[in-house]
C-alpha cells in the first residue's frame, strides 16, 4: 500500500479502510516514521480477534530497546484478524511497513473516527514538527 | 548495640554548614499554629546502661525456637541456618546497602541477584526468576496478576481451599477491588479430588492456584491439575515450599506455568512480622510479564563479564501507570541469604534435608497417632506437615498446657477453617530430634511436663 492512500493517527498507526460486502474492514500498521524513532525493535505483542476496540483503546504494545510503547486503536470495531507471525519477523516492520508490516484488521462497526484522522500530507507536517 | 555519635559539636558543624543558628530555625517554616507547644509527652531520656536494661527485659519476653520445641509451620518454618549464611550476609557491603537506583554501579548486588535467579531456576525447574519479591503472599498475587494480564482473563481466578488461608486473603483483598471473581475449589478430604476441577473451569478461567505441598500437608495431583488447567486455555500457578523441591518433582517438571514461594526457609530464621522473602520464577514465555526486578548478564566494552538490571522498559520508573507491576525492588537481603543457603546446601544436602523431614514427620505423625484421642485427619501422603484431629475437640487448652511444658506443638485450624476446629497442624522440620518428637507425644498423650526438660 502506498502511504499517500493511508489515513494517520496522531499516535502513528496507519489505517486503510476497504470494502469486505457490506463491512468495512480496516487494516492498521504503524507509520515507517514511528519504526525509525523506536530504533532497534525487540517484541511486539498484538490484541487477540475479538476484541472490541474504541479509538484510543490500546490493541498493543511494541518494545525496543529504548522503551516500550503502546499501540492505539483509531477506529472502532471489533478484531477480525491479527499478523501472528508479525512478532517473530519483527525486520518486516523496517522493510515493509505499509504492507506485511500490518498488525490488525478491524471490521468496522462504526467509521466515524475516520474523519478524525489525518492524511498522508497532514501526518508528514506532524512528523517534521516532531523531528 | 550500634554507637552512633552525635555530639553538640557534630551538630555544630552540620548548623554552620547550612548557615543556621539553632536546629530550632529548622522549623521555622512551620507556622506557630500548627507546632506543639509544649514538650512531647514521653519520658526522658535513659542512659546507656538503663537503655541497655530495658530492652533486655523488653526481648526477655519473647520466646523463640532456641527455648521452646517448636513444631509450628504453616509458612515460616524452623529450619537450621548453616553459619556461612550469616558469616556472607553480614558483610556491611550487603548487610547496610538499600536498593540501587543506579544498579550497574552495585556490581556485588547485581551478581548476587543474578545468582540468586540461576539457583531459583535450578531448583525450580522454571526457566526464568526474578530477583525476589516482599514474601510468599503477594509473590501468589503477583502471580495470579500475570496469570490474568497473559492470557486476558479477567473473568475467573479459582483457588483451591488448601492454599494457605492467608494467602487467599491477600488474594481477596486485592481481586475484591477488580472485576476477577475469586473461586474457592473445596478441599474437605485434604487435598482436591480432581474431578471437581473440570466443572469450574471455563473460557473466561485465568488461572488454576495450588499449593503443593498444601497447607495441611498434603500433597497435591500437580500434573493432573496442570493439564486440566491447560486444557481450558488457563495457567497453573503453584505455591511450593523450596525445601520440598529436595525431593519432589520440579513445579517445571510439573507442567507449572508460574511457581511462586515464601523463601524465609532457605536461610533465613522464623521471624515474626518479617521481613520475608517472595520467590518468583516462570516460564520464558511470560518473561516479559514477570513483574519486579531482573539481573541479567553480558560482557563490558573490554569483554569482562558484568551484570545489569535488565527489562527495565516494564518498570515503574520507566512505564509509569502501565508498568508490569508497582512492585519496583526486590528483597536483597533475604534472597542472598537464600542464594548462600542453595550454594551451601548443594543438591544433596537439599536431598538430605527433605528427607531428614520427611523421615521425622512420619515417625511423628504415627506416634501421635497411636493412642485412642488423636488421628491424622487426612490419608494422602504428606512431605514435613500433618494435621492431627483431637477426638476430645479440646485444640486451644491442649496447646495451651504443651506450650507450658516447654513446647509449641501445632496451629489450631479452626480460625480459618470452620469444620477443622477440632485439629491442628502439626510441623517437623530436620532441626527435630525424636527424642523432641517423643516429647511432643507425651506431652500431648498429658503424661507429665517435666519430662520435656529431660529430653529436650
Amino acid at each position: 500500500m502506498k502511504p499517500e492512500e493511508l489515513l494517520f493517527a496522531e499516535t502513528h498507526e496507519w489505517v486503510h479502510v476497504s470494502k469486505d460486502g457490506d463491512n468495512q474492514i480496516a487494516t492498521i500498521g504503524i507509520s515507517s516514521f514511528a519504526v525509525e524513532q523506536l530504533t532497534d525493535l525487540v517484541y511486539l505483542e498484538l490484541t487477540g480477534t475479538g476484541t472490541m476496540l474504541t479509538p484510543g483503546e490500546e490493541f498493543g504494545e511494541v518494545e525496543s530497546v529504548k522503551a516500550v510503547s503502546s499501540l492505539y486503536s483509531p477506529v472502532t470495531g471489533e478484531v477480525v484478524e491479527v499478523n501472528t507471525g508479525l512478532s517473530d519477523q519483527l525486520d518486516t516492520l523496517n522493510a515493509d511497513p505499509y504492507d506485511a508490516g500490518w498488525m490488525i484488521k478491524v471490521k468496522l462497526s462504526d467509521d466515524q473516527a475516520l474523519s478524525n484522522l489525518m492524511d498522508h500530507t497532514a501526518y508528514q507536517k506532524q512528523c517534521a514538527g516532531e523531528h | 548495640m550500634p554507637y552512633i555519635i552525635n555530639t553538640a559539636q557534630d551538630q555544630q558543624v552540620m548548623l554552620d554548614s547550612i548557615g543556621l543558628e539553632s536546629i530550632e530555625q529548622l522549623f521555622d517554616s512551620i507556622p506557630d499554629t500548627f507546632r506543639l507547644q509544649r514538650p512531647l509527652n514521653i519520658r526522658a531520656a535513659m542512659c546507656e546502661l538503663e537503655l541497655e536494661q530495658h530492652l533486655s527485659q523488653l526481648a526477655d519476653r519473647n520466646d523463640d525456637t532456641s527455648r521452646k520445641i517448636c513444631f509450628l509451620g504453616g509458612g515460616s518454618y524452623d529450619h537450621f541456618v548453616p553459619a556461612l549464611v550469616d558469616a556472607i550476609a553480614s558483610r556491611s557491603e550487603f548487610y547496610t546497602s538499600y536498593t540501587p537506583y543506579q544498579p550497574e554501579v552495585s556490581q556485588g548486588n547485581l551478581q548476587a541477584m543474578f545468582e540468586y535467579q540461576s539457583l531459583i531456576c535450578q531448583l525450580t525447574g522454571m526457566d526464568v526468576s526474578n530477583a525476589s519479591l516482599y514474601e510468599g503472599g503477594t509473590a501468589l498475587l503477583e502471580a495470579v496478576l500475570m496469570a490474568i494480564s497473559v492470557t486476558r482473563r479477567p473473568g475467573k481466578v479459582i483457588v483451591l481451599e488448601s492454599v494457605h488461608p492467608e494467602y487467599r486473603q491477600v488474594l481477596q483483598t486485592y481481586l475484591g477491588e477488580t472485576e476477577s471473581e475469586l473461586f474457592t475449589l473445596k478441599t474437605p478430604t485434604g487435598a482436591l479430588a480432581v474431578d471437581e476441577l473440570a466443572a469450574e473451569l471455563n473460557d473466561q478461567t485465568a488461572c488454576v492456584v495450588v499449593q503443593h505441598p498444601n497447607f495441611f500437608g498434603c500433597l497435591e495431583d500437580v500434573n493432573k491439575i496442570a493439564d486440566l488447567a491447560h486444557q481450558h486455555g488457563a495457567l497453573l500457578v503453584q505455591v511450593f515450599d523450596p525445601i520440598s523441591l529436595g525431593i519432589l518433582k520440579r513445579p517445571g517438571d510439573l507442567g507449572v506455568d508460574i511457581a511462586v514461594a515464601e523463601g524465609q526457609s532457605l536461610g533465613t530464621p522464623m521471624l515474626y512480622g518479617g521481613p520475608y522473602l517472595g520467590i518468583m520464577a516462570c516460564r520464558e514465555q511470560f518473561l516479559r510479564r514477570l513483574p519486579g526486578r531482573i539481573a541479567g548478564q553480558t560482557v563490558d566494552q573490554q569483554g569482562k563479564r558484568c551484570w545489569v538490571l535488565t527489562l527495565q522498559t516494564r518498570e515503574q520508573h520507566i512505564r509509569r501507570q502501565k508498568a508490569t507491576s508497582n512492585i519496583c525492588t526486590n528483597q536483597g537481603l533475604l534472597a542472598l541469604r537464600a542464594a548462600i543457603y542453595l550454594a551451601t546446601m548443594g543438591p544433596t544436602g537439599m536431598q538430605e534435608v527433605a528427607d531428614l523431614c520427611l523421615q521425622k514427620a512420619r515417625y511423628a505423625c504415627d506416634q501421635v497417632s497411636t493412642g485412642t484421642r488423636f488421628e491424622a485427619a487426612f490419608t494422602h501422603p504428606v512431605f514435613k506437615e500433618f494435621v492431627i484431629r483431637d477426638r476430645e475437640n479440646q485444640v486451644a487448652s491442649l496447646l495451651a498446657e504443651t506450650e507450658q511444658s516447654g513446647i509449641l506443638a501445632g496451629i489450631p485450624l479452626g480460625t480459618w477453617y470452620p469444620e477443622l476446629t477440632d485439629c491442628f497442624l502439626v510441623t517437623v522440620t530436620e532441626k527435630r530430634s525424636k527424642s523432641q518428637i517423643d516429647t511432643l507425644v507425651q506431652s500431648l498423650a498429658g503424661e507429665s511436663s517435666h519430662i520435656s526438660a529431660i529430653h529436650a
